[in-house]
């Protein structure tokens, strides 16, 4: 039987199609997903790399809300202009406590993987209540109502730092107990601070140097193994 | 015509097929084009003026980009993939749709989910993942309403009265199978209240899942989905049977299985394993094989019907669609280089890329098919063909405008950001290069208002022709295949 015969017998059974649609389309899947998912070291974390504390957490649940990632990616490619415009490239192992990831597609504004420590604190109020008062062609939104809220709203950060709790990540019970003082008094805004300084900031302090020492000497990518093998840019290891 | 050919012994009419539902969803479909792009109207006009946002949150751009595109695949696309497929499932079976209630609660319930999930967007509840921004509970109602679709749809098929089964009916199959599976794994998570969950992946393992999914939206929804549409709605149209029948099969299963392999171009340099990228890429090239087979196959079978190309908007829309269907699968596979991903990833250039897509071809075929559809719905004629075939210039041009003003835009700051000057430090800063977008920004603004002028005129002359009417009763021919 030719393959076109044997096709016509596929169309005239609507069962015999589903099962061949679904196992068609999950194929790649499986060979291309699945062992990424069952690949702990892709997400085992950097030894810089620590679960947000409670007003980290929040400043990030804002982040989300507020669709910052839509015109902010948070993945500096291992490309020379880019390490010298943003810091050292982004490893797997950084977004092993992101859920969600938030690498995204479309830099309108920069990068702000390793924007931690750039900037003061202040800055980044006025910046955010009004960023044409610091940057004066700036495009980006004014976020006003963050200043105006306490950082205590929504779902408790308790029950927050439960889930993530389950999901494995190692905060202890004392720490999930004491997280609601640590974010007594504070406002929505002055989370989001805390997270934006603590975005690459312990990098930015010199954890990375001996990534910009072996930079890639052409702009063109320097082959980097997700994969485990970034331990040796570990500070440990960095010396 | 060799859709449904119907051959053999005669049957009783089984009752008429069951076309209110599809008016409604399209109908629908159209008010989600309005709401949709005049949000992405909205925020064309944030990038240019940013104060507009007048300080309110539900005005500001990340929620109501976020809005947009949710508005524009899921309601604008979806009702109108999901009105179209119970048209063409009944037709090319035969019989009226299976359980047509449970039909009605796939529109009602879709259209009701939409509304509140575009609300709660604005409200600021976001999942975070692109494609996938709604929240845990919309997500339950989506797989609900998904796996009702499925009933409805394969529910229909096995009772059809002719025996094989149609190739538009295996593309929206394949929707309707695989959308459900990229979902359910994609939206996996832990809740901590109703607004609010976390990811059950992580970091580079979400990343892969996300853009499994995420590549896959396209490639089985906007691109899948809508080629179900082409090949019922083209030769239909067209009154010639598919050019080639043979070339149909190649590209269906072709592309089925090469599709779900490139989402990692979406990650190219990102801290993914160099395998997976590598992979993603090849695959991607592989995919312009089975997208412009299709492609030709299309115009293949149009061809010999250019006399009523001249005359008819609607077969004019469905036809440019197929030129820019080729033009974003040639474009995509091009970005899925690494070395032309360098450039082209994070700019511009990949906006200009989507619309090229979404607004050539996803908007293009569905405006045709509806200038096609409606009147046939009513039993009357379209209120005005001319108005149609000024919707057709402001359309093209429009489209055009945006695609260029987006590739001028893209690839300069692709080329700026990266450019270093003789003694390897950095040219220009990111702010002058942010600054220097501008005018590339007002002139897709002034794009989306030609494009935005063109579905305000779809949008007047369907109501007309639907006003004061009903949808008409057809029954399904006598005879029969089996
Ligand atoms: C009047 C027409 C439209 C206008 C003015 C418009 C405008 C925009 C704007 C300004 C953005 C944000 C770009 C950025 O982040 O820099 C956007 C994103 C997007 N739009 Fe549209 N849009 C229109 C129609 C459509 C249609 C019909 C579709 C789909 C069927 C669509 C799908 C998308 C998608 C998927 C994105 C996200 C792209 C990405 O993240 O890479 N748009 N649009
Ligand atoms: C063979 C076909 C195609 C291939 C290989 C392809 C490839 C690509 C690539 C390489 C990107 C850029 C990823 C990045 O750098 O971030 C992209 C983005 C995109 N493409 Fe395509 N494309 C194809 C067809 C289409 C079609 C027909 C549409 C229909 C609308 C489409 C919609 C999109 C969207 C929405 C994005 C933006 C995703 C995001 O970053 O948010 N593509 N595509």
């Amino acid at each position: 039987m030719d393959g076109v015969g044997l096709h016509k017998r596929l169309e005239a059974n609507s069962g015999l199609l589903i099962f061949g649609i679904l196992l068609v389309s999950a194929i790649g899947g499986l060979v291309q997903v699945l062992p990424s998912i069952f690949q702990d070291s892709l997400v085992a974390p950097t030894a810089q790399t620590t679960p947000y504390d409670p007003s980290e957490l929040i400043g990030r649940d804002i982040y989300i809300r507020e669709g910052c990632g839509v015109c902010h990616s948070q993945q500096v490619r291992p490309l020379l202009a880019e390490i010298k415009r943003y810091g050292p490239y982004s490893r797997a192992g950084e977004s092993a406590y992101d859920r969600p990831f938030l690498w995204g597609s479309k830099r309108t504004g920069p990068d702000l993987h390793r924007i931690g420590g750039r900037y003061s604190d202040e800055w980044h109020r006025l910046h955010l209540i009004d960023p044409r008062s610091v940057v004066p062609n700036s495009i980006m939104p004014a976020y006003p109502w963050l200043a105006e809220r306490p950082a205590n709203r929504g779902p408790d950060v308790r029950r927050r730092m439960r889930a993530l709790q389950a999901l494995g990540h190692p905060y202890s019970e004392a720490e999930i107990a004491a997280a609601p003082a640590a974010l007594a008094g504070l406002m929505e805004i002055d989370a989001l601070i805390a997270y934006l300084q603590g975005l690459g900031a312990t990098l930015n302090a010199g954890g990375f140097d001996q990534a910009s020492r072996t930079a890639p000497s052409t702009r063109e990518q320097r082959p980097h193994s997700a994969d485990g093998g970034d331990a040796h840019f570990a500070p440990e290891a960095a010396g | 015509m060799a859709v449904e050919q119907a051959a053999g012994r005669a049957l009783r009419p089984a009752g008429v097929y069951h076309d209110r539902a599809v008016t409604a969803l399209v109908l629908c479909s159209v008010v989600w084009a309005l709401l949709g792009m005049l949000a992405g109207l909205y925020v064309a006009a944030e990038l240019v003026w940013p104060e507009i946002d007048f300080g309110r949150e539900w005005l500001s751009y990340g929620r109501l980009r976020t809005l947009h595109t949710n508005a524009v695949i899921f309601g604008f696309g979806v009702s109108a993939l999901m009105g179209t497929a119970f048209y063409s499932v009944q037709r090319t079976c035969h019989v009226p749709l299976f359980a047509p209630r449970l039909a009605w609660f796939c529109c009602i319930g879709w259209q009701l989910g939409m509304l509140a999930g575009g609300l709660s967007l604005l409200a600021g509840w976001n999942a975070g993942k692109e494609y996938a921004e709604l929240e845990w509970p919309f997500d339950i109602a989506i797989a609900v309403v998904w796996v009702c679709f499925a009933v409805v749809f394969f529910g229909t098929i096995a009772k059809r009265r002719i025996q094989p089964i149609y190739v538009s009916n295996w593309f929206y199959g394949a929707l309707i199978i695989v959308i459900a599976m990229l979902h359910i794994v994609n939206s996996l998570a832990v809740p901590v209240g109703l607004s609010k969950s976390y990811s059950l992946f992580a970091g580079a393992q979400d990343a892969i899942v996300q853009w499994w999914y995420g590549h896959n939206a396209v490639g089985f929804l906007l691109t899948g989905g809508f080629l179900g549409m082409l090949y019922y709605f083209l030769p239909k149209h067209a009154d010639r049977p598919i050019w080639s029948y043979r070339l149909s099969i190649v590209a269906f299963w072709s592309f089925t299985y090469a599709y779900i392999w490139a989402g990692p171009h979406h990650l190219h340099y990102n801290a993914i394993p160099e395998w997976v990228q590598s992979l993603g890429m090849v695959m991607s090239l592989v995919l312009l094989a089975p997208s412009w087979a299709t492609m030709v196959n299309g115009v293949m079978t149009v061809a010999g019907a250019w006399e009523k190309l001249k005359t008819d908007p609607a077969l004019k829309f469905i036809v440019l669609s197929l030129a820019f269907y080729g033009l974003a699968t040639f474009e995509g596979p091009m970005m899925s280089i690494k070395s032309v991903n360098v450039v082209s990833h994070f700019t511009d250039w990949t906006i200009g890329h989507v619309h090229s897509g979404a607004l050539g071809w996803n908007a293009m075929i569905t405006f045709g098919t509806f200038y096609f559809l409606v009147p046939r719905l009513m039993g009357a004629p379209l209120h005005s063909v001319r108005l149609a075939n000024i919707h057709f210039w402001l359309a093209l041009a429009g489209t055009m405008l945006y695609i260029l003003a987006m590739w001028g835009a893209g690839v300069s700051q692709g080329l700026l950001w990266l450019s270093l000057d003789e003694i390897g430090e950095l040219s220009f800063s990111f702010k002058d290069i942010m600054a220097s977008m501008a005018p590339y920004y007002a002139l897709r603004l002034a794009a989306g208002l030609i494009f935005f002028a063109g579905v305000l005129l779809l949008a007047f002359n369907l109501f007309m022709t639907v006003k004061g009417r009903r949808t008409i009763a057809v029954a399904p021919p006598k005879t029969t295949g089996f």
